[in-house]
This record gives structure tokens, sequence and C-alpha cells, in this order.
């Protein structure tokens, strides 16, 4: 059973592989044999799975070792990979939404010329993931986690020729790198540490460790973590990485990438659990992320950035629960996998949408699109009323105990996260209803573009409603099916431990809250939006909505904080390094050259002034024999 | 005696010979012939240096396959050779690029194509000897660098490293760029010159310093330039060097092998020399020539004076780290894509430097492997970009735009070589920075880190060159551009290849390399720095 795992990885790098390298021949079905070999490692996945769940719930760690990657004395990485249910949840989310979004790519990218290398890059993008889940040290995860990088820059800037794609594509990976250093400085630590970064001798020797020494392991990871999902303060790649085909979107959003960091963070749950200054830190990012990524949500009008907004935030949820150690591990995975869900749907709904509106991203320009567009409609709907937290959709359940575990922290703190997910809540249920009134409701308020193409909105093919419909199922039932007995907790608690806390009221006040800050949101969204017309152009707003509309000015400080003086950096030392450095080794060669040029009257050719330094050479030389023979 | 590693140096310089006189090549026929004979020796040297490494085993004697042939006898100067792991690795190294670079290289050295009325004169150098020229000067910069690996005469290697800055001025001033507009004549004799002169000082230094051992190691009876003989007298105390007298030796020898590495902020002649030169040249500067440097460190500077070494080290750490940082910001501010290779090569010299003087073994070792992985990683990229810029006539960053859409296996594998340079997990040289970075960090927490922080620039540079030149819209005289042909490929296919295999297997490097490593360490007495708190290494976890 244990040599199925490295095939998990091993089917969709195989498949990228060969769609790279195979050429034109594999044009007419290279899309179909990607979204197979997705799908055959989704089957790899549930074999592995039923195993698992045929085991007792301890002995649900299957580890294996395939080869010794870098042994130098006392370093030793092997390629060796561990599925426990914490790792299994992920490979099932990762394939299993995976291989939709390949079947929706199929019909998205139908009309694309190198939809090949598309689907190659997209099987690259889950065999990355896929590593980064099963491996079992960190130096293999990092592995995984800059291939995850490497396919996000691939997809975000698959259209190269637009200058955007491709400057966003690279801000993805560079802000990205900023995390990635501090996985690097994480591992060095936990090296000089440990003398391992394997996860069995970190987490074993984990207690022995100084506190301090573990709350900089903490902290490192965070900065890692930070980076590939997207919080602050490196979440400003996030926005821009909508300029990838949807279907991207939708892959890095919902089963990718950004939950990489959720997975980073619980997975090192030994350590962070010994380190509370560490947990706080995580705490706090959450929090801010949370509300940060919720605020932006609100004042987009471009339909994919107000749904990365509501990433953010979502993402923010896992990460404060994650933050608040064994109390919210389990849910912030529970939330991880019912996002994975409606996240995806939503998404593959926005790219119908596009899909049907000749790539029409801006929801001012949509309007009554539930006609035209019923499936669309309906699987947006429920991935909707899921995410906003309706019961007994996915998202209210995995909403719901995350905001309870906030509470449960107990004290000031408790009461201060507890309030943020409520405000959280809320302002989601407003943004999300926004974006559901904008486009599928209202008056049509599409016009024909400067070509005088007029959309023609239509339902997109069965290829893209398929998937559509499948993860509203996904987001209709998985929460409820979750919580049922608490199965989901029961089924992680053996990796990531619980505890209650101490919650300073019932579970049911907690919902009630939950439902009522829900009701709040979607209500001021219909007084806004769904009872008057909408303006095609948008109104020039507070200055909060202006900020929100700019990400908050993220932009703007990154500009003025790292950029402008990076760039001022760069051009002084190219100056220095060609006047100052230089300037005085040319003053010493002019000399020389001089010299030598005096020499070539004489006797033409540079094999004199060669001489000529021998000959100087031979000076210092008997005057070094003087000197040291002194010694 | 095996004459394995005498027949290794001498294929490649008999060939160079042989190369150099063959019948002129005014036509195309003969110009072929030279260079397939040039070729031919190049492919037969690497066989005998893979057969070398074969041979070589890691759990034997520290130097193996050993010659040696009196030379000057009066100076107790013999013409000895013998490998360790980390010379058969980087002779190896040396051999497979050696043919690489031919083939890239291919019409660099035919005479330029005749405009009206400037056509080569067909009795000057320049129209009837160039192909000859640039090919047995190659092959005799390999010979060179072959010696200088294998070489265990303090004297023989100070030679060939000396002597091997006479082809490479040619190769330099004499075949450059096309791509240089109206000024490129001086500025490639500048870049020449600048290149001799540097590193002619570098060794003279050197050869004062080599004067001066020899003159104390003769005062206590040890009348000899064996470097095996020297290293153990100093490692037991039958040869004692004193505090001084050992730092300014070591200094000697360290500044010739700075310059040649090169160390901040001795580096200004390598953007010159790479910016003018042929790709083929630049590879040659860089990958190969600049190796015998931080090789040198490895085996001179801390064999010799192992008490220095480590005075210096704190010292010689600062500076690579301020290379790094250096070399990757001047990388993101330059404008001509050549200059920004040869900054990031500067980038990278400050890693492998600082591997060795960390006196750890993940730091020798990963500058080991870095040596092999930037050497093959800025191949697979300079060659590249020297094959685009061949085809637009210009080396300005700003002339490009939009190349993936024309010419889409370029752009491919010029973004492999860029992912190489900044380091990505599954190439080859992720593998060796890491190592290097753990080593530093375990004795040296703040420089480590520092350090970690050039993996962000390297980001930002390469990736910078990609989104400038190959994506966006197609920019005028990118239009027709046609992607690589098949010589092309078959430069850059075994680049490639090797760049993921030791990315993702490096074992059969480490196993040859870490032994010696361990004996280079063994002999400046330093040891790992322990863990904190060891755990005992169970490979993962328990199996189940």
């Amino acid at each position: 059973m244990n040599s199925l795992i490295p095939l998990l990885v091993a089917a969709p790098l195989a498949g990228a592989a060969l769609l790279l390298l195979g050429g034109r021949a594999l044009d007419r079905f290279g899309h179909w044999l990607a979204t197979g070999l997705a799908a055959l490692s989704f089957g790899f996945g549930l074999v592995l799975f039923s195993d698992l769940l045929g085991r007792d719930a301890e002995h649900r760690t299957v580890t294996t070792r395939l080869f010794s990657w870098v042994p130098v004395n006392g370093f030793q990485a092997d390629v060796s990979f561990r599925l426990d249910q914490l790792s299994m949840t992920f490979v099932l989310l990762i394939t299993g939404v995976g291989t939709l979004i390949h079947l929706y790519s199929v019909g998205y990218m139908a009309y694309d010329e190198r939809r090949r290398r598309f689907f190659a890059y997209l099987n690259l993008f889950l065999a990355a993931m896929l590593l980064l889940v099963v491996a079992d040290n960190y130096l293999l995860l990092y592995f995984g986690w800059e291939g995850v990088g490497l396919a996000s820059y691939l997809l975000i800037g698959f259209w190269q020729h637009k200058p955007s794609a491709a400057t966003a594509a690279k801000k993805a990976f560079i802000v990205n790198r900023v995390g990635d250093l501090g996985l690097s400085i994480a591992i060095m630590l936990m090296f000089a540490e440990f003398g391992s970064f394997a996860f069995g001798p970190v987490f074993g020797g984990a207690s022995g460790a100084s506190e301090g020494k573990l709350t900089a392991i903490g902290l490192m990871l965070l900065l890692a973590a930070c980076g590939k999902s997207a919080q602050v303060p490196l979440q400003s790649w996030l926005g821009d990485a909508m300029e990838g085909p949807t279907p991207v979107s939708a892959l890095i959003h919902a089963a990718t990438m950004v939950t990489a960091g959720v997975y980073l963070i619980i997975r090192s749950s030994a350590i962070f659990d010994l380190a509370p200054d560490a947990q706080t830190a995580v705490v706090v990012v959450g929090a801010v992320t949370l509300l940060f990524g919720a605020v932006v949500g609100c004042a987009k009008d471009d339909i994919k950035k107000a749904l990365a907004g509501s990433t953010m935030s979502q993402i923010g949820y896992m990460v404060m629960a994650a933050g608040l150690g064994p109390i919210g591990y389990a849910f912030a995975i529970m939330h991880l996998v019912t996002h994975g869900f409606f996240k995806a749907g939503l998404f593959l709904g926005a790219g119908s949408v596009m899909h049907g509106m000749n790539d029409e991203v801006d929801m001012r320009r949509y309007g009554g699109l539930r006609k035209y567009m019923p499936w669309t409609y309906r699987t947006f709907a429920v991935g909707y009323l899921a995410i906003i937290g309706v019961p007994p959709l996915s998202g209210f359940f995995s909403k719901d105990k995350i905001i309870e575990a906030a509470f449960a922290k107990g004290g000031t703190e408790g009461w201060i996260l507890g309030l943020c997910a409520l405000v959280g809540a809320a302002v989601t249920a407003f943004y999300m209803t926004r974006v559901m009134l904008l486009t599928f409701f209202g008056e049509k308020r599409w016009q024909p573009d400067a070509q005088g193409n007029a959309p023609h909105p239509h339902e997109s093919p069965s290829t893209m409603t398929v998937p559509m419909v499948l993860l509203a199922l996904g987001s209709a039932c998985a929460g409820g099916i979750f919580a049922y007995h608490d199965a989901f907790l029961k089924w992680l608690e053996p990796v990531t431990g619980h505890s209650e806390g101490n919650p300073p009221f019932g579970s049911w006040t907690v919902s009630g809250l939950t439902t009522a800050c829900m009701l709040a949101g979607v209500g001021v969204s219909y007084l806004m939006y769904g009872r008057s017309p909408v303006p095609v152009v948008p109104p020039v707003g507070s200055p909060l909505t202006r900020a929100a509309r700019r990400d908050l000015l993220q932009d703007d400080f990154n500009h003025a904080v790292l950029v402008r003086p990076g760039s001022a950096l760069t051009a002084t030392l190219v100056f220095f390094d060609s006047r100052g450095l230089d300037g005085f080794v040319n003053g010493l060669a002019a000399t020389i050259g001089g010299l030598s040029s005096r020499m070539r009257r004489v006797q033409n050719g540079f094999v004199r002034s060669y001489a000529l330094s021998m000959f100087g050479g031979t000076l210092l030389l008997v005057a070094s024999t003087l000197l040291v023979r002194s010694f | 005696m095996s004459v394995l590693l005498s027949a290794t140096c001498v294929v490649p310089a008999a060939g160079a010979v042989l190369t150099a006189a063959l019948p002129a090549g005014s036509t195309e026929a003969r110009r072929t012939t030279t260079k397939y004979v040039a070729l031919g020796v190049s492919a037969v040297t690497l066989v005998l240096a893979a057969v070398v490494a074969l041979r070589f085993d890691p759990h034997g004697a520290r130097y193996q396959l050993t010659e040696s042939y009196s030379w000057i006898r009066s100076f107790g100067i013999t013409f000895s050779l013998g490998v360790d792991g980390i010379g058969a690795v980087l002779a190896l190294l040396t051999a497979v690029l050696v043919p690489v670079v031919m083939l890239a290289s291919w019409h660099d050295a035919d005479p330029a194509p005749a405009a009206p009325g400037t056509g080569p004169d067909p009795d000057t150098f320049e129209g009837r000897r160039r192909t000859q020229g640039f090919f047995a000067l190659i092959l005799a910069v390999e010979a060179m660098v072959v010696v200088s690996f294998y070489a265990l005469d303090v004297f023989v290697f100070y030679v060939f490293f000396e002597a091997m800055l006479i082809p490479m001025y040619f190769l330099i001033g004499g075949f450059g760029d096309r791509a240089g507009g109206p000024e490129s004549a001086r500025q490639r004799s500048y870049a020449a010159v600048k290149f001799l002169l540097y590193n002619l000082l570098g060794g003279l230094v050197m050869l004062a310093a080599v004067i001066g051992l020899y003159v104390i190691a003769q005062d206590q009876g040890f009348g000899t330039f064996d470097l095996p003989g020297l290293t153990s007298a100093i490692a037991d105390g039958r040869l004692r060097l004193s505090g001084t007298a050992e730092n300014v030796l070591f200094l000697g020898f360290f500044f010739a092998f700075a310059v040649k590495a090169p160390l901040w902020p001795l580096h200004t002649w390598l953007p010159n020399a790479m910016g003018e030169a042929t790709a083929g040249t630049a590879v040659l500067i860089t990958a190969v020539v600049d190796k015998v440097g931080t090789f040198a460190m490895l085996r001179f500077c801390l064999g010799l004076f192992p008490d220095a070494s480590k005075t210096f080290a704190p010292a010689i750490l600062v500076l690579s780290v301020i290379g790094i940082l250096y070399g990757a910001l001047l990388a993101v501010g330059q404008k001509d894509i050549k200059r920004l290779v040869a900054y990031a090569s500067i980038s990278h010299f400050g890693f492998i430097i600082m591997g060795v003087f960390a006196l750890t073994s993940q730091g020798q070792s990963g500058a080991t492997l870095y040596m092999v992985n930037h050497g093959l990683s800025t191949a697979a990229w300079m060659l590249v970009a020297g094959f685009l810029i061949s085809r637009r006539g210009s080396r300005l960053i700003a002339d490009y735009g939009g190349v993936q859409k024309t010419a889409p296996v370029l752009a491919g594998t010029f973004l492999i070589g860029s992912l190489a340079t900044l380091s990505l997990p599954g190439l080859a040289p992720f593998v060796s920075e890491f190592l290097v970075l753990v080593g530093t960090f375990t004795r040296y927490p703040a420089i480590g880190i520092v350090a970690t922080f050039g993996i962000v620039l390297a980001a930002l540079y390469a990736l910078l060159l990609y989104q400038r030149t190959m994506t966006g819209p197609v920019k005028e005289g990118v239009r027709e551009m046609p992607d690589l042909r098949a010589r092309e490929l078959a430069v850059v296919a075994p680049l490639v290849a090797l760049t993921i295999l030791l990315g993702v297997y490096p074992k059969p490097l480490t196993d040859l390399v870490n032994p010696s490593v361990n004996a280079t360490l063994s002999q400046v007495h330093e040891t790992d720095p322990a863990p904190a708190h060891p755990v005992a290494a169970t490979s993962g976890g328990e199996q189940k």
C-alpha cells in the first residue's frame, strides 16, 4: 500500500513531463490525458483512504522512503513520504477538486492554441502540491513548496503576451520567495537545533528545545505561510494573480497554493504548541487578514478580484484558527476543505459567466444573468449560500466552529478574536450578496464593446457545468457530513490533538450570533444593491472605499517602502561599481598601460607588457623572499 | 604507475597543437574539419575524465591515480599529479563543458560575414587562421585547467594557474561578440587587458608567496613543492610556520584565488570580460577557469595554512556575503544581458567562497557541488542568451520582448536556465546553495541569514530578465526570430538534463566529494558544530 504514495505524485508529474516534451502529437488528446492522470491520482488517494480507514485511529500514519536525496555528513535529506490523516485530507481535496478543475478546463480552454501546455502546468501544480503535503521532512516539503510557486508562476503568467500577466506572475513568485526565505531559515534553525529537519525527530525533540528557538522557528514558518497563503503582509500577489485563466484561480484558491500555509502551520503544531508567542503572531496575522480581505472584497467591481478578497479573508479565518492551537486546528482544516468546495465552485462559476460574456469581468456590466445561465446561477447560488454560512450548508458548520473556537480561547483575547470573526462573517455576507446581486439579479447592464460586439450570454458546455454541479453538491453537504457526530474532528484528532477551551457561552449562542451577523450583512447589501438600479460607472465612494479599491494601498505601500528605495540603491551601486571601484583600478591600469605603451613604441605587441609585468613580479619576489626570511 | 591523469591532460594539449597546425581555414570545408577535430579531442578528454571519476574510490586513499615525474630537481619540483574527489568532479565538469562550449561557438570564429568591400583579407590571421586559433585556444585552456585540478605540486599548479591566462587573453581579446556595436573592438581589448592585469597581479602575489613558502620549508629541511608532503608536515607539526609568516603566505595565495574566483571587491574585471567575449568564452571564464580559484582555496589555502584560514575566515565570509548581495543587486540594475549574467555569477561565487570558509562539511560539500552546478546552470543560461543575442545582434535587454511567442523553445530553455540560477528546488543549484547556507548558518547564524536574502534577489534579477526579454508584446526585430536549431538544442539538452538529474539525485556527486571534504576539514582541525538538542535521526518516523 505504501508504494501508492509516490504514485500519487508521480501520476500528475508524468503528465506534466509528457505534455511538455511530447510536442504537437499530443495536442489532440493531451488535455484528456492530463485530466485522466489527475483522476488516477484521485483514485490512488481513495484507495489509500480506504486503507487508512481500515486501521485503528492510532495507526493511520504510513511512511515510505524512496531514496537518499542529499546525503552530506550529518545532513540527511531523504525522499520519503508520510501519509496520515492530515495529509490524506489534503490529498483528497487536492486531487478531487483538482480533477474537477481539469475537467472544467477542457471546456474553458478549448479554443486556446496553447492548451496542451496549460494542462501540463495544471498537472505540475497538482504534483507539486501533493509532494508538499506528503513529504516527510521539511526540505522535501520545501521542494513541493517552491514547485507550487513555479506552477503558479507559469499559470498566472500563462498569457505571457499580456504585460500585466507577466508582471503578475513575477510578482507572485517574488513575494512568495520572501516567504520561502522564512522557510529556509526555519529549516536551518531546525538543523542547528535538532541536527535534523525530518518531521519525526523535530516534533519528537521540540520539547527539549528552548522556547526562544521554537518561537524563532515558528515565526519563520509563519512568514513562509504568509507568502503562500497570501496573509498580511505578503498578501499583495493574490489580487494580481487573477491575470491567469480562471480555472487557475480556482486551483490556487481552493485546492492548492493558498492552503499550503495553513497546512504548514498545522503540520508544525508540535512547534507552535510550545511557542505561545509565535501562536499569538499567527492569530494576529489571521485576524488582520480576515478583515483586510473582507474589506477589499467589498470594494471590487471585478468579479474575480472580489472573490480573491474573499479568499484572503477566508484563509485568514483558517490561519486564525490554526493559531488558536489544539482548540482550532481541526476546524481550520475543516473550513479549508469546505472552502475548497465552495470557492472552487464560485470561481468556476465566475469563469462560466466570463465565458458567456466575452471575458468581461466588471460586475457593473453584468446583471440579470440568472435567466441566461441557469446552471451557473444555481451552482453559484449554492456556493454563495455556503460561504456566507447559511445553515445547513457547509460554510455554516465550519465557520461557526472557528468563531466558537475564537471565543473559547478565553479572556480578552478570546473576545477580540471572536468579535473580529463575527464582523468578518457580517462583511462576508455583505460582499458576497453584492456579487450575487450585481451578477445574477437586477437589470442587464452589458453593452457592446468598442468593436460593436454585444455579448450574448449563454450557458457553458457540460464539461464546465458538470464540475460546477459536483462542487455545489460538496458545498451543500460536506459541512453537515463532517459535523455529524464530530466525524471530521475525530478523524483528525490523532494528528492535531484537540481541546475544548473555555467558551464564554454555549455553541447555540454562537450560532445565533453568527447567523444574526450574516443576516445583517445580507440585509445591508440588499438595501444598497438589490432595491435600486446599479450605476455602470462606479460612484466616487468614501475614502475607505477608494482605498479598498486600491487593495488598501498595499501596492503603494510596497512601492514606497521597498521598490523605490531598492531601485535607488541599485542605481547607486551600479554607479559605484563603474566609477568608484573600477575607477580606482582603471587609474592603476592606466599607469601600467602608459608604461607598456611606451614599451610598445620600442617593440610591438602585448607580450612585451607581459614581460614588463614579469619583471615587476621578479622584483616583488626578491623583496618577499628577503622579507619572509627575516620572520 | 597509471598514466590516466597525464593522458587526460595531454590529450587536449596535443589536440590544441594539432588543431592549430591544421591547414588554414580559408574554405568552409577546412574550417569544418578543424571544428570536428577539436570536438573529437574534447570528446576523448571527456571520456578520460569520466574514467578518472569512475576509477576514483571514495573510500580509498586521499589522492589516487598518482603519477610523478621529476622536473626541476634542484628546487624539489616534480611534475606530480593525483586526484581527490573534488578534483575529479571539477575536471569532469570541465570536460563536459568544453565540447558543449565548442558546439555552441560553432560559428563564432568563422570569418566575419563579408560586408561589401570589407570582407576579411584572406592573407591575414583574421581571414585564415581564425577558426584554428579559436578552437586550439579552447583546448589549451582545457588542458591547463585539468592540470590545475590534478596537480599535486604547488609549483606545477602555479605555472598552469598563470599560464591559462594567455589563451584566455587571446580568446577574450581576439574573438568578440558581434553584437557589441562600433565601439566593440576597443571595449574588447580593454576587457582583455583588464582581465590579464587583474589576474597577473594576483598571480604575481601568489608567486611571491609560493617562493616564500619554499624558502621557509627549505630552512626546515623540506626542500619541496610537494603538496601532500607539505600539508602532512604542517598538519603534524614537523614543519612550522610562524603566525605572521603563515598569515602573510595565506594572504598571498588567497589574493590570487580571490581575484580569479572573483570575490568582491576584486570582481570588476569579470563583467567586462564576460560582456565582451563570445558567450562560449564567457562560459569558459565563469564556469571553468574561475572554478580553479575556488578549488584552489579549498586545496591550497586550507591545506597549507590551516590556522591562518581560521583566522581570516570571518573576514572572508563577510566579503562573500557582501559579494552575494552586491552581485545580485548589480544584476538587477543591468541593461546588458551578458553583464547581468556576469553579476549573477559574482553573487554565486560569493556563495561558493562562503561555503569553503564556513569550515563545515555541509558548507564545503555544498561549495564543491556549487562549483559544478553553477558551471552547468550558468552555461545553459549564458549559452541560450548567446543564441538569443546572435539572432538579434544586440546585448541590450531593452531590444527584446515577446520572444516566447516567436521562439518558444528558446524561451523555455532560457526559463529553465533562469530557474536554475535562482536555485529552484528540483534543479541542481538548489541542493548546493542550501547546503552552503545551512553549513554557514550552523557556525555563523547571522551571516547565514543575511546571505539567505540572496535567494529573493536572485528571483528578482532572473525573472526580471525573463519578463523583459521573453514576455509581453513581440518587439520589432524579434518578429522573425527563428527558434533553436538542432545544434543549439544539442548544446542545451545535456545541460538541462544534468541540471535536473543532479537536482533530484545528487548522491553520485556527494559520495565522491564527502570524503575529500572530511579530509580537508580535518587538516584545518575543524569539526561541525553539534546541534543544540540532537535527536537520534530515524529516517522519518516509525514504519507502520
